[in-house]
């Protein structure tokens, strides 16, 4: 399966889909000039990963920012990752916040409640 | 320019500085709003708000809204059928601020037969406390459907959400066909 590694900008994230090193990451600042061009190659490669994924799954977000375009495409990309679970694959996605960040956590928190899916909520310090 | 026409102009340029210090405007921009012109306003912001040791809060919040503000409307100023038209993706973007806010005011022309339909979303933002609020934001999300142009239809209530307060919002009749649309978002530098 090849991988997926995006240096991030000032406006689209950093984006890892390395399913062989088990890193599957999406953190930075996300909004793009064209959301779904950005984000189509991300989620075609959910779909394939979809039909044969690694044991398990850790998925990490560490965003700082994104726009609003950019929450639907993230819950896109949560709803595969919600899809595999419910396919029976273990999966888990972690979701870090600036410590000082209440509108992360809570962005964090609100997509948890959308999918079912493990969660996890992790607080880091900004340096 | 002849004399006379110089004069005015000085006297334009004077009047005009003189009001955006009354207003204490510290952006101002007319034209076509792009992806470009969006980075530029806001690290601009960004690095001023840095410089004034604006608390983190603020400075997400302020950078929020004038995203969202920016975005609505290169995606929504009237294009009446035509791409090339004089006011499509076009407005008024400015930043104010005062000692205890920021305000981001935005401007442009939209069609009078929109203002009906843009009437009735904002005044659903506004009825709702921040759990509505919160619910409105999951639903769009899940149900709505990004438009052509990358809209989610999540740009005013993230705003409302940001700011904790109500949209103000102001529509003055141009024609028979248009309407200028002002939205002005304030962002409290206290909370």
């Amino acid at each position: 399966m090849n991988t997926i590694k995006i240096m991030g900008t000032d406006d689209t994230p950093t984006v890892i889909l390395d399913a062989e090193n088990e890193v599957f990451e999406i953190s930075g600042r996300s909004l793009p000039e064209d959301v779904t061009a950005f984000y189509e190659p991300i989620i075609r490669w959910l779909d394939d990963y979809a039909s044969n994924p690694n044991t398990k799954t850790i998925f990490t977000f560490k965003l700082v920012y994104f726009n609003t375009a950019s929450s639907k495409l993230l819950l896109d990309i949560l709803m595969k990752l919600e899809q595999m679970h419910e396919d029976g694959k273990d999966m888990l996605i972690r979701w870090y916040y600036p410590e000082d960040d209440e509108d992360m956590q809570e962005a964090g928190e609100e997509y948890a409640d959308i999918v079912d899916v493990p969660f996890e909520q992790v607080s880091y310090t900004l340096n | 320019m002849d004399k006379k026409n110089v004069r005015g102009f000085l006297e334009f340029v004077y009047d005009f500085y003189k009001s955006m210090k009354a207003h204490e405007i510290t952006l101002v921009y007319e034209g076509e709003i792009t992806h470009q012109i969006t980075k530029a306003f806001t690290s601009l912001t960004e690095s001023n708000m840095a410089k004034e040791e604006e608390s983190n809060t603020v400075q997400k919040k302020v950078f929020h809204v004038m995203v969202e503000c920016l975005q609505n409307i290169s995606k929504h100023a009237d294009s009446f059928g035509s791409d090339d038209f004089l006011f499509a993706g076009r407005g008024i973007f400015m930043v104010s601020k005062g000692d205890i806010e920021y305000h981001v005011t935005t401007g442009n022309v939209i069609e009078n037969a929109k203002i009906e339909e843009l009437t009735r979303i904002l005044d659903h933002i506004n009825v709702l406390d921040k759990e509505g609020l919160k619910q409105l934001y999951k639903t769009q999300m899940r149900e709505g459907r990004l438009s052509e142009k990358g809209g989610a239809g999540l740009g005013f209530i993230d705003i409302a959400r940001k700011t904790g307060r109500k949209l103000e919002f102001h529509f003055l009749s141009i024609d028979e066909e248009n309407s200028f649309f002002i939205l002005t978002s304030t962002i409290s530098r206290t909370e």
